[in-house]
């Protein structure tokens, strides 16, 4: 079974078809990248498998389970999360405040009016441990407006896994990061375990390349092409859109 | 030695209200002390939707008059004070309920819009449903409740009645705000998206909000009918949204002592002020441009900045960089950020 099937899958913003008809088929513990040109689809198509857009057609399955009409917020509870492109984060709170927000999205514990959040152990204790997988715990307490860029880019990992998700949708990991910050990054991402499926947009090829096992090329809102890294940086469909050959 | 210090700034705060018939001078004074403490209860409830949930609310005067509206009604139907109490409370929600629903497809000016208009029938069905609301005339209720045999006839015990409620609803709102749902409500106001995204239902998280702000708009509506035994067209106005919107923004919004000291500053201005100027209500226009200028967080983070803005530069001074301790940091507006 799959961990994620897409399958016919289009969205047109009125005359615009941005989805024109996506196939894609990710497997359990796979590392899957998606590339393609500006305005190919790609951010759209994260988009409509968490359910921040509905699509006109075509069906997205989770582990064979059918998504398609599943609320986007039910769906982070079947083991969905993403990470954005911009970054889209609590700028008022501390690094652990923003971690756990996201490990009380999955908690029954977001419902009460009672009891005191920052005094929750176990939240504390799961949020400094996500912090600490994305190396930075020794800021858990710093608000988020005193960090850099590349520190919010890890903190957003770090939502995205302490949800302790199943598939995990990163759009763009590595954009605006430092030749260090990418290193930093890219070692953060080898280091999760196979268990958790990723699929990452990404545009820088050196990092993206070396951490997929399978690409997938989107070009105006369609698959062109899929296989293996040496089958995509092959094929001559690849080097057409690319290179304009 | 900061949380000693707190509890006892706290300690001594309780005291000085509780004492304030006995130093404040006249019952003159004492009525406006109630109404400050009404208008915060008001204040307080409006701001846990405009600070904590983002959503500015320009219709909740209508939630307050319903609740003063019901409970005049029902006590001149006949009716006993528990059971007027109680009865105004379960309409308020109920309207809530209706408002959250209608007001809540929109955020932002859309939820604005909404929320003027639902005051403004509100309005309209007081001042033209004459069997119901006796129009412009209003309704006069003639006693005040009596819980556990104590009359709240004379101004001191309505103050201490007042002001127990008061303390009730800045006890609950402060556990409100720093609670799991709390924090989950603020997500809402600065990241909806990434909040539904993270498994939220933001939509219901909102509703519940304002119910909860709902409720004491109407506790405080309660109040205000037992303080003047009497409710008019004029309490659902506009201009009584208005006001109370003012007071949490001028006090400062999504703080739990900004929406009291925007109570205090209207009240005070509106009785005490007009006694010596005429044109009282200029004065407090140029007091709120002068906030929006000075202060546009509000007065009371804005007078937090500066005060440790202050004690940074006296600090820096004598004893240099060793000496740039963090100053002290939600203790003086209990935490509520």
């Amino acid at each position: 079974m799959s961990a994620l099937e897409v399958s016919g899958l289009q969205k047109s913003f009125g005359g615009l078809r941005v989805t024109r008809e996506v196939n894609l088929s990710v497997e359990p513990g796979e590392r899957r990248l998606i590339i393609g040109p500006n305005g190919a689809g790609k951010t759209t198509l994260f988009s409509l498998i968490t359910g921040e857009l509905r699509p006109d057609a075509g069906s997205i399955r989770l582990f064979g389970r059918e998504i398609v009409r599943v609320p986007s917020r039910r769906r982070a509870h079947l083991g969905l999360a993403r990470t954005y492109q911009i970054i889209t984060l609590f700028q008022r709170e501390t690094l652990l405040h923003n971690v756990m927000l996201s490990l009380l999205g999955l908690s029954g514990l977001r419902w009460n009016p009672f009891r005191r959040f920052a005094q929750q152990a176990a939240l504390i204790e799961a949020g400094r441990a996500a912090l600490a997988r994305v190396g930075l715990l020794d800021m858990a307490d710093r608000p988020l407006s005193d960090t850099s860029y590349g520190e919010r880019r890890r903190v957003e990992i770090a939502m995205g896994l302490a949800q302790n998700p199943k598939v995990l949708l990163l759009d763009e990991p590595f954009a605006g990061l430092s030749i260090e910050e990418r290193r930093d990054v890219q070692g953060l991402l080898a280091s999760i375990p196979h268990d958790v499926t990723i699929v990452m947009i990404e545009h820088d090829m050196d990092v993206a390349l070396e951490f997929a096992e399978r690409i997938t090329v989107l070009h105006f809102g369609e698959v062109v092409v899929e296989g293996s890294r040496a089958e995509v940086v092959a094929h001559p469909k690849t080097r057409e859109i690319y290179l304009g050959e | 030695m900061r949380r000693l210090a707190a509890l006892g700034s706290l300690l001594l705060a309780l005291g000085l209200l509780a004492s304030l018939p006995a130093w404040i001078g006249n019952s003159y004074y004492v009525n406006i002390a109630s109404q400050v403490l009404l208008y915060a209860v008001f204040a307080l409830g409006l701001n846990v939707i405009v600070g904590y949930a983002g959503l500015v609310s320009l219709g909740h005067a209508g939630l307050f008059g319903i609740a003063a509206y019901s409970g005049a009604i029902l006590i001149t139907a006949g009716y006993g004070h528990f059971v007027a109490i109680a009865g105004a409370l379960v309409v308020t929600l109920g309207v809530a309920a209706l408002f959250a629903v209608l007001a809540l497809r929109g955020t932002g000016l859309g939820f604005v819009m909404i929320t003027v208009a639902l005051g403004q029938i509100v309005w309209g069905v007081a001042y033209r449903w004459i069997s119901l609301t006796n129009g412009d005339n209003g309704v006069s209720i003639t006693s005040r409740p009596a819980p556990f045999g104590l009359s709240l006839v004379d101004a001191n015990p309505f103050y201490w009645a007042t002001l127990v409620v008061f303390l009730v609803a800045v006890a609950a709102i402060a556990i409100f705000v720093a609670s799991p749902f709390g924090a989950s409500l603020r997500g809402t106001r600065d990241q909806p998206r990434r909040m539904n995204a993270l498994g939220y239902n933001v939509w219901l998280i909102r509703f519940l909000a304002f119910l909860f702000s709902g409720l004491w708009s109407g506790v405080a509506g309660l109040l205000f009918l037992y303080y003047n035994q009497f409710v008019s067209p004029q309490t659902v106005a506009l201009t009584a949204s208005a006001e109370v919107l003012l007071m949490v923004i001028s006090g400062g919004t999504a703080t739990l002592l900004g929406p009291i000291a925007g109570a205090l500053l209207v009240v005070i201005m509106k009785n005490v002020a007009s006694g010596y100027i005429e044109r009282w209500n200029f004065v407090l226009g140029a007091i709120f441009v002068a906030i929006v200028i000075f202060m546009p967080e509000g007065l009371v983070p804005g007078s937090l900045r500066l005060w440790r803005w202050a004690t940074r530069r006296r600090r820096q001074h004598p004893a240099g960089p060793a000496a740039m301790a963090p100053v002290p940091h939600g203790s003086i507006n209990g935490g509520a950020q």
